[in-house]
């Protein structure tokens, strides 16, 4: 089945089959975790299944991403990153060495993000019965921000803050996939964000809305919140960071870098007093160094993000149905 | 009660003056449904009346039907026309844009008539319709010329009827009607009336470019002689080769560019005033830039009274091309134009008359004998046709939105379809608007609720997208399918035939990019009985823009992993070295290069392959210059050399045309040092045989010739001789467009078929 992209089938199969049987106030709120009350504390807990191939790759590998993947979910609700479960679906005859290297990744990738494992699970299934490695992570962190973050707190007026350039995770996951040797090798973008989320929280910044931009891109992200929100998001072509030489490799491969994965980027809906502000914190800190302005919520049609091109032209972005398959007839 | 194209055309004057000429007595009257006439009389009178009705209708009018009902007499004593009724059920027929009649023209240019230069002047046999028309039924209070109230003058011709103006509904006068001005950049006026015309000529004389508002939207102007100015407004609106049309003062001067033929006359002079694509004379003195490299020129003749007091004017050819940024929607409104056309135009020649319906120019074109439909847009939109019952059946209703480019809906109600206007690229967030809104106006304007909606398999057109959105029960309708059922509705064929549905890329019924497919077709059945052998597009979408690469994947499928070493052909060597390394691999391993059977990416991989184009500035540029050349070949005898090919016929599934052993010998000729124009020749002559080839094997009496390859006419041509050659009867879509412009016709009956065959 193509439902793997990320894009419209994937979606149609959350929103048909899964979402429905599971219906709850928390899981409507179609966010990257849950938000809740326990105990007098306000948590965030979040869950995600890690198949990447291949398992390592330039700038990371399947231990990092599952690590980073749980950690950003969680700052993605304001939240503070605390405690990781980690389950392991091994296909039997998985090098041992393979193994050792991804573990010491998890932990180094956990150390770097000041989280800790804290419980887990390990099963090894037979040959055939899986591809090499799955792993789950699982993620409890406390609330942060004073006010609601998520699509239902995005106002028209709000700006948009992307925290970096667009597109290095996808590529290099490609090319090591596909052995494309490009002029210049790319890495993987994969980093944790709650660090440049937290200085965004604790100065205080009007923060309506955080997502990080993982499978289907910065397009996907941004047309499953203004579905959720309700509102219009208009984006400027020309300020969105792409490096060239993950540009030149788009163009030679006929992607758009709006819908290629990243695992160390984010979106901030942030109200506009703070904006000039939010862009300083962001830039003093390594993994948002490159933060920028990139467009913009407003009030006309709901749900449809529109982006603005170099020579004026407005298309609207689509949600793809999984591989981008030619429209030009 | 009469149906048809029957309101706006002068229809109601002429039934009062029949009636008022025989002594019958009683009242007309325009409704939602069509004009009703109630008459009294001695029935020999009545007969005679209703022969003086069927016989003697004016030129515009075009009665689909004619309902007769025996009533009551009511005793009255004269012949009145009633006011217009808004009715529910709708069966009016839209009326196009009408260009201007020669009895206005005389007006327009006659010192003593009182429209002396007046550019409004219309009558009932002439002037603007869809792109005026607010709402149905036609009335002026419907129109943009309510803005105007009519003065005492215009108000007394209106309403006498035996004036040739006697209920036309935009009609004006210099006293009571739209003005024109002339603005530079910033909306500042320059020249206003009758100064406004001479002012713009005077900029474009000077090689400027001039932003004028027309009928269904704004041109821009420049002097077609002037490859400079040319130069200029080809950079301006970022459009490097796509070949401008003309603008050309009268016929006299058409045929001076152009071999002309009757039927291409008519076409010119016909009251849609399209533009015609002809023959280029090898002197024409029209600059280079207008249509580089190719031996086709696009004319059409003024049609709005502003063009032909310009034209006259000028006295020579100018480029009329859309107002608006490369694949942008076109500029209607002078406010608008300001803004979007502001880095284009050097001034605008503008008026008040508001646009309410966009429509860029139609194309047309003659063709084995008959005209075609390129792009149906002002003067032949919006289209009814009435289609064979036995065919088409009576229900439901459907709404066929199209393809993704050239889109245009259709509507399909018993068994007329109307097919709304051209709404071009729905690449833009404004397109896709503009599109939505005629999709509405096609219902609204109808008074009725289709009761499925048809639309491409294709998951991520935007068609497929508004489709979905608008929640009623959704056909979707395989592309080329529908290219060839576009052609079936408009012959009245039920098959069985093979339909040869060729074209860039439509999403095929296994998820596979098709575009080389030989269907067989009869009513709601289909298969898919041949298709041209597949090769990998490097890059997916991007390879329909950039030939070498469509070439890259042919010579890969042909040569394998070697062909991405043959640096001495020129796609390849348009790679460097470390982005062949890459593509090589994406071959390989099948990265972002599905699989396709296109006609047209072939088309453009073999002219990579000659070195015409290897990076396409506009659709179709590739294959455009592929004919040119082809049409440059003076090899005797080189249009009966086909090159080889082989039909393979796999133990199941369809046949399989092989074009390797073809590209082979091209390769070889290419190294032989042989012409290129002659390989040209002998490449659109292999690819008709190819076609000519199944349709024997198969051995159906009819074949029908559809989609975008199908605009080449050499390969029209070619294909169609060698097919009746085989004793097959050849059809081509001609009321509706060979490319995706005919796909919602195709689409509105393929979804009736399937519609009704599932509930018997
Ligand atoms: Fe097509
Ligand atoms: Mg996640
Ligand atoms: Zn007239
Ligand atoms: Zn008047």
């Amino acid at each position: 089945m193509a439902h793997g992209g990320g894009g419209r089938l994937m979606n149609a199969l959350i929103e048909t089959v899964i979402r429905p049987a599971f219906a709850n106030p928390l899981l409507d709120q179609r966010h990257d975790g849950a938000v809740f009350e326990a105990g007098g504390a306000r948590l965030a807990f979040t869950t995600d299944s890690y198949v990447v191939k291949p398992l390592f790759f330039p700038g990371g590998d399947i231990g990092s991403l599952a690590v980073n993947g749980t950690v950003n979910d969680l700052a993605m609700c304001g939240a503070e990153p605390l405690y990781l479960s980690a389950a392991f679906i091994i296909e039997e005859g998985f090098p041992i060495v393979d193994l050792r290297r991804v573990v010491a990744s998890m932990e180094d990738a956990a150390r770097r993000a000041s989280v800790s494992f804290v419980t887990g699970d390990t099963k090894v299934v037979d040959r055939g019965k899986g591809d090499a490695l799955f792993i789950n992570t699982a993620g409890v962190g406390t609330v942060r921000a004073k006010s609601l973050v998520g699509p239902a707190a995005v106002k028209p007026g709000d700006v948009l803050i992307l925290s970096g350039d667009l597109g290095r995770h996808g590529i290099a996951i490609m090319a090591a996939r596909e052995g494309l040797a490009f002029e210049t090798a790319i890495a993987s973008d994969c980093a944790p964000l709650w660090s440049p989320v937290r200085r965004l929280i604790e100065a205080g910044i009007e923060v309506h809305c955080l997502r990080d931009l993982t499978r289907g891109g910065l397009a996907s992200a941004l047309i499953e919140i203004a579905e959720a929100a309700a509102c219009a998001i208009k984006l400027d072509e020309t300020t969105i960071p792409v490096q060239p030489e993950v540009r030149a490799a788009c163009e030679l491969l006929g992607l758009d870098p709006l819908y290629v994965a990243n695992e160390g980027r984010f979106v901030a809906f942030v109200a506009e007093a703070d904006v000039v502000r939010a862009l300083d914190l962001l830039a003093g800190d390594d993994v948002s160094a490159g933060a920028a302005v990139i467009g913009r919520v407003t009030a006309e049609e709901r749900g449809a993000v529109a982006i603005r091109g170099a020579y004026g032209a407005i298309r609207r972005l689509t949600m793809l149905s999984g591989e981008q398959l030619p429209r030009i007839c | 009660m009469i149906r048809g194209a029957v309101q706006g055309v002068g229809f109601r004057p002429f039934i009062y003056r029949t009636a008022t000429r025989l002594g019958v007595t009683g009242h007309v009257e325009n409704t939602g449904e069509g004009v009703v006439v109630e008459a009294e009389g001695a029935p020999s009178l009545l007969e005679a009346f209703a022969q003086a009705l069927a016989n003697d209708a004016p030129v515009q009018a075009h009665v689909r039907s004619v309902v007769r009902e025996v009533l009551q007499p009511l005793g009255s004593r004269n012949f009145v026309i009633r006011d217009s009724v808004a009715g529910r059920a709708r069966s009016a027929v839209v009326l196009p844009d009408i260009a201007a009649c020669d009895a206005c023209l005389a007006e327009i240019f006659d010192p003593a008539n009182r429209r002396h230069l007046y550019p409004f002047t219309n009558c009932t046999d002439c002037g603007p319709r869809y792109s005026i028309l607010r709402d149905l039924p036609y009335d002026r209070a419907r129109t943009t010329m309510a803005a105007f109230p009519m003065c005492a003058d215009c108000a007394r011709e209106y309403a006498d009827p035996g004036d040739r103006r006697f209920h036309a509904e935009p009609t004006a006068c210099p006293v009571c009607g739209p003005q024109m001005a002339l603005w530079d950049r910033d909306g500042r006026v320059i020249a206003a009336d009758g100064d406004a015309i001479e002012e713009a000529a005077g900029l474009l004389r000077g090689g400027g470019i001039v932003a004028i508002k027309g009928i269904g939207g704004f041109h821009l102007f420049v002097d077609a002689r002037n490859g400079e100015a040319v130069k200029v407004l080809r950079a301006r609106k970022r459009r490097p080769a796509k070949p401008f049309a003309l603008m050309v003062p009268s016929l006299d001067d058409a045929r001076q560019l152009c071999d002309v033929s009757v039927d291409e006359e008519a076409l010119l002079a016909s009251s849609a005033a399209p533009i015609v694509l002809t023959r280029r004379l090898s002197g024409a003195e029209v600059a280079e830039e207008v249509a580089p490299d190719q031996r086709v020129l696009g004319l059409m003749l003024p049609y709005a009274p502003l063009h032909h007091m310009l034209m006259r004017s000028l006295g020579f050819p100018v480029v009329a091309t859309s107002g608006n940024v490369s694949d942008e929607p076109i500029v209607t409104d002078e406010h608008d134009a300001l803004q979007r056309l502001h880095a284009i135009a050097d001034a605008f020649l503008v008026h008040d008359r508001a646009i309410a319906r966009p429509a860029e120019d139609s194309v047309m074109r003659v063709i084995l004998g008959a005209s075609q439909a390129i792009r149906r847009g002002r003067g032949l939109a919006p289209l009814s046709l009435t289609l064979d019952p036995g065919v088409v059946g009576e229900c439901p209703s459907v709404l066929a939105l199209g393809g993704h480019l050239k889109a245009a809906a259709t509507l399909l109600r018993g068994t007329e379809a109307i097919v709304g206007a051209h709404a071009g690229d729905l690449g833009t967030l404004d397109a896709e608007r503009r599109f939505a809104a005629t999709l509405e106006d096609l219902e609204t304007l109808h008074g009725m609720r289709a009761d499925i909606v048809a639309c491409d398999l294709h998951p991520d057109y935007a068609t497929t997208r508004i489709a979905e959105s608008l929640r009623r029960p959704i056909i979707r309708v395989q592309h080329h399918l529908a290219h060839v059922a576009s052609a079936m509705a408009e012959h009245a064929l039920g098959g069985p035939l093979l339909g040869v549905g060729w074209d860039g890329t439509g999403y095929g019924a296994d998820g596979a990019i098709w575009g080389g497919e030989f269907l067989r077709v009869e009513r709601g059945e289909w298969s898919r009985v041949a298709h041209l052998r597949p090769f990998r597009l490097p890059g997916s979408e991007v390879a329909a823009r950039e030939p070498r690469r469509a070439a890259l994947g042919m010579l890969h499928e042909a040569l394998g992993a070697h062909a991405v070493e043959r640096s001495d052909l020129t796609p390849v060597s348009a790679f460097s070295a470390a982005e062949r390394v890459v593509l090589g691999r994406m071959l390989e391993r099948g990265v972002q290069s599905p699989w396709t059977t296109s006609a047209g990416r072939l088309f453009d991989a073999f002219a990579a392959l000659l070195g015409l184009v290897l990076v396409a500035s506009h659709e179709g540029e590739a294959a455009m210059r592929l004919e040119a050349l082809a049409a440059e070949s003076e090899v005797e005898g080189a249009a009966t050399m086909s090159y080889p090919f082989d039909i393979v016929a796999p133990r199941e599934g369809p046949l399989v045309i092989d074009w390797v052993p073809m590209l082979r010998a091209v390769l070889r000729d290419r190294a032989a040092g042989v012409a290129r124009a002659e390989i040209a020749m002998r490449i659109h002559v292999s690819f008709a045989a190819m076609i000519a080839a199944v349709a024997a094997r198969l051995g159906l009496g009819m074949a029908v010739l559809s989609g975008g390859c199908f605009q080449s006419r050499l390969l029209t041509e070619l294909a169609a001789a060698r097919i009746e050659a085989e004793g097959l009867t050849v059809f081509l879509a001609r009321a509706v467009p060979p490319n995706d412009g005919g796909l919602s016709l195709g689409q509105a009956l393929w979804a009736r078929w399937t519609a009704s065959k599932e509930k018997s």
